[in-house]
């Protein structure tokens, strides 16, 4: 390297430096903090020095570095084998991956901790899935797909509270009312092209949470709705004490009593949904609405010109996603026995799309790895609960900078003309 | 009728702080053709660092009005920083690719915005004493007596000098000649000898000064702001844009106007609760009954 370079490199990194500084300066280095009355600073120019010399390093480390073209180059290639060996290896894979979950609750180290986040993860899983029908193979951006789950989890309360009704009359019903729900929001709005629909759906998210503080009578508000009942085993509760003329669980089984028994439920439960889920989508991928789909994805002119009527097709969508966001959201619901409207925020919309984003947008395998990759992460970190969504958002425009198709990538269509096949 | 020129009043001073986070919005779809997602949580660090300049001039004892210039030179500087910042990181690489690729990464970085000014400052709100107070008092024999404020007043004159200055710099000099070509046709002014991206960081650094003046004027007027402001202005600001049709600077200022309108005559008389809702059923009753909003230009979708 020349030294004119090493000069230019070394300007580049004090500019970055003085950007660094004033990013960083006014923010991270006046902390603002209530006293008695008003407000007081604290400098912290400490951590601002440290940020800004890290900005300075790392931006004279990348000038300095002309091979780091190759090595983006090599991150893309080693991503691109990797989705390309798991996309072989599919079949292999998924099955693996289906009998390790069967048997995670039996395995030595698995203990009410794990078994509460597996549970976690498998939900968001579901939700990915089903999310993914919406993105991945419509190709429609929903940045409101908590409404639906929203819409699952009290429908499943109110029903269950006020009729008394099973798990299995409710969880259905629950999926019917938020698929309803899709249909409803998304008749009007879904001739609106990709980015305003991105928008009009985050805020027919935030409707349905503004309805459910304010709906007192019905949601009962910000309090939330509580003593949601716990599903039964077919029939038999997983009590320590049944009421007269029930039986429970453990007694029926003749097992002695553990509250892991209903957790162990829960689990295969989600588990089930998930796969349900999955299941669907393999196969309506190969029906012509699913085709329909992906052909709308990658070209909604063509399709009109070919007379595939792109409302009625993306309405299709929109409503299945919809409803798979409610049969999860009737998970929550039983699962937790508690709900409030805290629990579908917008940034659990953003999570969701993260996942299948993160994924790669179509690919259920990616759905999988991105939930266990971010769910995993986050309760390993959970101190640090605020860091973790600076990196969630960071992830999120670093994949999209460096690999926009997401990590396993599959946006291969389902079919291929003659001669198309490399 | 004197409530509802009380409300009117609320409505129009509402209405330029959306109007001045509209412009940004619009101009960056102009130009680049995405949303700005993460433009809400420009305005609101806009508003932070105007409120750190105002606690560091408050102890100084300077005449007020300097501290609103310092403090609007300060906030204006800083914010376009950040608006420099996360085009170059999130926008800038992303030219070109697929459609939905830039709101991703928007929305991305709309969360390390939110999340890092929360580490940075705290997740409390953040109270600050009003520095301007007073008013003007109207019908004063009558039972509502209405008060328009120094403060909306300031808000109000602010907005119209600044909407001079920028229609002044869109409409008269190199720049905004140079704006418009990019929003017609990209690779023309290029071969043209424009430089493309610098107009385009430009543009990034005026519409996040616009926002960050909509900031400290909502420090002064709400006197409260916390690291989530960003997110509700955003998107009321952004359904002013599509309102006014989104890519026309003038829609931008007459939605924000609108909206603030709607929302202040809604919370008047509707529902205080339901005020929310009412900027969103506009923003999905505007895209699906008039998509090109009041000025905007039909979009032609090219094969």
């Amino acid at each position: 390297m020349e030294k004119k370079d090493i000069i230019q490199s070394f300007k580049d990194s004090l500019f970055t430096g003085l950007i660094a500084l004033a990013l960083f300066g006014p923010i991270v280095g006046l902390r603002t903090a209530s006293k008695g009355e008003g407000l007081f600073i604290t400098p912290q120019w400490g951590i601002v020095f440290l940020l800004v010399g890290l900005c300075v390093l790392g931006r004279f480390l990348i000038n300095l570095n002309s091979a780091r073209k190759t090595e983006i180059t090599f991150f893309s290639n080693f991503t691109s084998k990797f989705s390309a060996i798991t996309e072989d290896k599919a079949k292999h894979f998924a099955i693996t991956a289906i009998l390790f979950a069967v048997v995670f609750p039996f395995l030595p180290f698995t203990d009410r901790y794990f078994m509460d986040v597996a549970i976690m993860i498998l939900t968001y899983i579901m939700l990915g899935w089903g999310l993914n029908i919406v993105v991945g193979l419509a190709g429609l951006l929903d940045l409101g797909y908590v409404a639906f789950y929203a819409v699952g989890a009290y429908s499943y309360a109110l029903i269950a509270t006020t009729f008394g009704w099973s798990f299995w009359i409710c969880l259905p019903l629950a999926g019917v009312f938020a698929g309803f729900f899709g249909i409803l929001l998304g008749f009007p709005v879904l001739r609106l092209r990709g980015d305003y629909l991105a928008i009009v759906t985050l805020g027919f998210g935030e409707i349905i949470r503004i309805i459910l503080i304010n709906w007192y009578e019905v949601t009962n508000g910000p309090d939330g709705i509580t003593g949601i009942p716990r599903p039964s085993f077919f029939g038999l509760p997983f009590k320590r004490s049944p009421d007269e003329g029930e039986t429970s669980f453990h007694l029926f089984f003749n097992l002695e009593y553990s509250t892991m028994h209903r957790i162990i439920f829960l689990y295969y439960l989600i588990l089930v949904l998930a796969l349900i889920t999955n299941y669907f989508t393999l196969k309506i991928r190969k029906l012509p609405v699913g085709r329909a789909w992906e052909a709308l994805r990658e070209d909604e002119i063509a399709c009109k010109s070919l007379g595939v009527n792109p409302t009625n097709t993306k309405l299709t969508a929109f409503a299945i996603g919809a409803m798979f966001g409610g049969f999860a959201g009737s998970f929550f619901a039983t699962r937790q026995a508690f709900i409030s409207p805290e629990s579908f925020t917008f940034i659990e919309s953003a999570i969701i799309v993260a996942i299948v984003v993160l994924g790669g947008m179509g690919s259920q395998t990616g759905v999988v790895l991105a939930s266990i990759f971010l769910i995993g992460i986050t309760e390993m970190f959970r101190d640090l609960e605020q860091y973790r969504m600076i990196a969630f958002g960071g992830a999120m425009v670093l994949i999209m900078v460096f690999k926009p198709k997401g990590i396993l990538a599959n946006r291969k269509p389902t079919i291929l003309m003659h001669g198309d096949k490399k | 009728m004197e409530y509802f020129i009380q409300q009117l009043v609320n409505g129009i001073t509402l209405g330029s702080i959306y109007g001045l986070i509209a412009i940004g919005y619009t101009m960056v779809y102009g130009i680049i053709g995405m949303i700005n997602f993460a433009h809400g949580d420009i305005f609101m660090i806009g508003a932070f660092v105007a409120l750190i300049s105002f606690i560091i001039f408050g102890l100084t004892g300077v005449a007020l009005p300097i501290i609103l210039l310092l403090v609007l030179l300060i906030a204006m500087l800083f914010t376009a920083c950040y608006g420099w910042t996360v085009e170059k990181l999130a926008y800038k690489p992303l030219r070109g690719s697929f459609r939905l690729a830039p709101l991703i990464s928007a929305l991305g970085m709309s969360i390390v915005l939110q999340n890092y000014v929360q580490v940075a400052q705290g997740a409390r709100v953040k109270p600050m004493q009003p520095l301007i107070s007073g008013g003007l008092e109207f019908f004063k024999n009558s039972e509502f007596i209405v008060t328009v404020s120094y403060l909306q007043i300031f808000i109000v004159i602010l907005t119209i000098i600044l909407m001079g200055i920028f229609t002044y710099l869109i409409t008269k000099t190199d720049l905004g000649r140079a704006q418009r070509a990019c929003e017609q046709d990209r690779t023309m002014t290029a071969l043209l000898g424009i430089n493309v991206d610098r107009t385009i960081s430009i543009t990034f650094i005026i519409g996040s000064s616009l926002a960050s003046v909509a900031g400290m004027m909502f420090v002064l007027y709400y006197g409260v702001i916390d690291f989530y402001i960003g997110f509700l202005a955003g998107i009321k600001a952004f359904t002013a844009a599509v309102l006014g049709g989104i890519g026309s600077l003038p829609g931008a200022m007459l939605g924000g106007l609108l909206i603030g309108l709607i929302e202040t005559f809604w919370a008047g008389y509707v529902s205080l609760e339901y005020k929310d809702v009412a900027a969103f059923s506009v923003l999905i009753v505007v895209l699906i009954f008039f998509p090109t909003g009041f000025l905007g230009k039909p979009d032609i979708e090219k094969v």
